[in-house]
């Protein structure tokens, strides 16, 4: 059941205003965003429901939805909402909210994806695809799946078609910026405690 | 004319013909390209999702560079171009956010497709066209990095963008009308949600077959691996073999100068795009 209810944690919305704009608050659900969104297909949570629940302080349901990981970050809702409201922005802030309140994520692939990329930039500087791949293969439990099931015979020739023709960058590229890169990370994860 | 470069992380890798193809196009055309010493990745959708700190941080530390060397900063790759954009206006814009790198914001930054396709260069660009693409019907895919939101890439069309099909008139070839110039490919979801991203870069490869294309061309490094190395396997789930080749513009701009090295870069593509232009009669 669920009831509109004004009671609930406003230090929510509040927080979500302070990293996303009071443009919410503009919010007349014309549903533009949810119309043009191209994986509204695949959400439990359209695009203007997520914004609605945020004002209703739905948190949780918010939180724990599929819709904050598949969103894919092409900028056409925040691109047409007629009151600027920067809903991809948004989608941002409640991916960040969801990982630190420690829950566990309706799709925990995407934000490890995320992590295993940054670490990548963290470790060289730069990404390197290869090497990427292999940590994201290993940690997802996507490559003990494809194991199982075969699918990594069609990876395997994939990545000998892209190797023959020169698409594989074999050995990570050296960066001299690495050591210059990692006081970034070291600032941002120092902020994040504060 | 010299700019600096930001060359992003799959030039060295998935989009090597896309680095080779813009180092022989920008040698015609007389422009000289510096990569920026040391440069590091933009951090991506990974950042932007997961830290606003480090979105902004890691394009500003290659901004800051650039600003020093002093020339206008130009990317192939359209996820760059849109983070080193978000990140300047973070810090030089009303908002004037601190992340330990000031910036002047006195350097221009530039998606090399905008770049390219400025007027400066229309008249240079007629003159290297040796070989007319003739009878090639190529449908543009900007994608949407390029274009959106337009508050951060200061596009002036971000609905029906036009400097490509320009472009590729230019060249010679016939540049098809298709209603998905900038719809997203999914490219964001390739690993952890394979399925949304089959249907979505399907759709664009069924777009193209609809209005009867030759050929997509693209501005991009992400889009175009997303589309040329899944075309198989997107094609057999749904049991069509699409065989669509999708080129990066400067891979068209080089075989319209009549680049000899241009056959190195198609011997690169997953889906071979020679049986296409051998019936076209243009190599």
């Amino acid at each position: 059941m669920e009831s509109v209810s004004f009671k609930g944690d406003r230090k929510f919305r509040e927080a979500i205003v302070e990293r996303a704009g009071e443009e919410i608050f503009a919010c007349y659900q014309c549903s533009k965003c949810s119309a043009g969104c191209p994986v509204a297909f695949a959400m439990d949570l359209l695009p203007h429901q997520v914004i609605r629940s945020v004002l209703f302080l739905k948190k949780e349901k918010v939180l724990s939805s599929r819709t904050i990981w598949i969103c894919a970050s092409c900028e056409t809702c925040t691109t047409r909402c007629p009151n600027e409201i920067d809903i991809a922005k948004l989608m941002d802030v409640l991916r960040q909210m969801q990982r630190e309140s420690g829950m566990k994520p309706h799709e925990p692939r995407v934000p490890l994806f995320h992590a295993v990329f940054l670490n990548t930039i963290k470790r060289s500087g730069r990404i390197h695809e290869l090497s990427m791949l292999r940590t994201y293969l290993l940690k997802s439990g996507d490559a003990r799946e494809k194991l199982k099931t075969g699918e990594w015979k069609n990876d395997v020739k994939l990545g000998l078609k892209m190797f023959l023709r020169g698409k594989l960058k074999v050995l990570p590229a050296r960066c001299e910026g690495v050591k210059e890169v990692r006081k970034i990370f070291a600032r941002a994860e120092k902020g994040k405690r504060a | 004319m010299k700019v600096s470069f930001f060359p992003g992380c799959s030039l060295e890798g998935t989009a090597r013909e896309y680095g080779e193809s813009i180092e022989a196009v920008c040698e015609t055309l007389g422009i000289e390209m510096e990569e920026i010493p040391g440069w590091s990745c933009c951090g991506a959708s990974s950042a932007h999702t997961s830290n606003e700190f480090l979105s902004v941080a890691l394009p500003a530390r290659n901004l800051f560079q650039a600003e020093r060397i002093g020339h206008n900063l130009v990317t192939p790759c359209a996820a760059c171009f849109n983070r080193l954009k978000a990140a300047e206006k973070a810090i030089t814009g009303v908002a004037r956010m601190d992340v330990g790198i000031p910036l002047q914001g006195n350097i221009a930054v530039l998606h090399l497709l905008e770049f390219l396709t400025q007027k400066e260069f229309s008249e240079r660009i007629e003159k290297q066209v040796k070989r007319a693409l003739k009878n090639l019907k190529v449908v543009s895919y900007y994608g949407c990095l390029i274009v959106r939101p337009p508050r951060i890439t200061d596009a002036v069309h971000w609905e029906d963008p036009q400097s490509l099909d320009s472009l590729i008139a230019q060249l010679g070839g016939e540049s098809v009308f298709w209603p998905y110039k900038t719809e997203c490919c999914g490219g964001s979801l390739v690993l952890t949600n394979v399925d949304i991203f089959r249907r979505l870069t399907g759709r664009l490869l069924d777009m193209a077959r609809e209005a009867e294309a030759d050929c997509i061309v693209t501005a991009c490094p992400l889009c175009q691996a997303n589309l040329d190395t899944r075309e198989e396997e997107i094609g057999a789930t749904v049991g069509i073999n699409y065989d669509i080749p999708i080129f990066y513009f400067t891979e068209l701009m080089g075989l319209a100068f009549g680049l000899k090295e241009a056959g190195k870069w198609f011997r690169r593509h997953l889906v071979d795009p020679r049986p296409l232009l051998r019936e076209r009669r243009l190599i």
